[in-house]
């Protein structure tokens, strides 16, 4: 079952973000919208990145930190001169924080549709333990 | 006569003041348009999807970012000069039990129309949509072409 209720779509304009380190190539930054979530076993995050190529997508995960970096050509299929223009293409960026441990081995990463799909299982003392309680 | 001996004007330009400080002014616009950090020229008509137009001799260009969609969710239809764009992004159930710590990502119903600046060729109208990138190839209509004239002598 399809979870989206038939309401209108909003325009949401793409947040431009810094690049914490000092760029020498030319465009902007923004950041991919994303949707976290987890079960006892694993971390998914799904990133929207379009126009994101595979080769051209980045994920990075150490010290707890996960970075996303997706690039794209700022011209990328543009043809011709603008008449008009609504939205800028642009780099995608994004870090994250991880409190829980991640089985780095186990890391699955799909992008399809201009999505991100990243699967990150959770090692297994990371997994909650049903603690009982004892009564005396 | 000093005046225009000193500035180096032709003889036999009128001088018009108003001119220059109109070119200024545009060019100041457009300044602070590249400043003020959301591009310049930017018009949103605030209606899914932000759509790109560009143009060239043939055809008419227009881009829209579209992640997560199928091209079976996508309705697109053309008359002579307007283009309409409809469908519904659906974002999947995850399972039961899971518990969200971000839900930016949005679904929902859209439709827009957009309307081409000249008329267009209906039956050549090509939609490719590709890593969430749909681009849709709008052929002119004959009249709408630019024509090259020679100027015979």
């Amino acid at each position: 079952m399809a979870a989206t209720d038939s309401k209108e779509l909003k325009v949401r304009e793409k947040q431009e973000v810094a690049h914490p380190a000092e760029q020498t190539r030319p465009g902007v930054y923004f950041t991919p919208t994303v949707d976290i979530f987890e079960t006892d076993k694993e971390m998914t995050l799904l990133a929207d990145m379009p126009g994101v190529k595979p080769d051209k997508l980045s994920i990075d995960l150490r010290d707890n930190t996960l970075t996303l970096e997706g690039d794209i050509a700022p011209t990328d299929g543009q043809k011709g001169e603008s008449i008009y223009e609504e939205y800028t293409s642009g780099r995608f960026y994004r870090q994250f924080s991880l409190s829980e441990v991640i089985d780095q081995a186990k890391i699955d990463a799909q992008l399809q549709d201009g999505v991100l799909r990243l699967t990150l299982p959770k090692v297994e003392k990371a997994t909650p333990r049903k603690i009982a309680v004892r009564t005396r | 006569m000093i005046y225009r001996s000193m500035y180096g004007l032709p003889a036999w330009s009128v001088y018009r003041p108003y001119r220059d400080l109109d070119r200024m002014r545009r060019e100041m616009d457009r300044l602070f348009d590249a400043f003020s950090g959301q591009g310049e020229g930017r018009v949103s008509a605030g209606v899914y999807p932000l759509v790109n137009l560009t143009e060239d001799q043939e055809n008419f260009y227009l881009r829209a970012e579209l992640p997560g969609m199928k091209a079976e969710d996508l309705d697109i239809q053309v008359t002579a000069n307007s283009l309409s764009l409809s469908g519904e992004r659906k974002i999947a159930q995850e399972g039961n039990g899971v518990k969200y710590h971000r839900r930016e990502r949005e679904g929902g119903r859209f439709s827009r129309v957009v309307t081409l600046p000249g008329d267009i060729n209906a039956e050549k109208v090509d939609a490719d949509l590709v890593n969430g990138v749909l681009t849709v190839k709008i052929a002119k209509a004959e009249a709408a072409k630019p024509k090259q004239i020679t100027v015979r002598h």
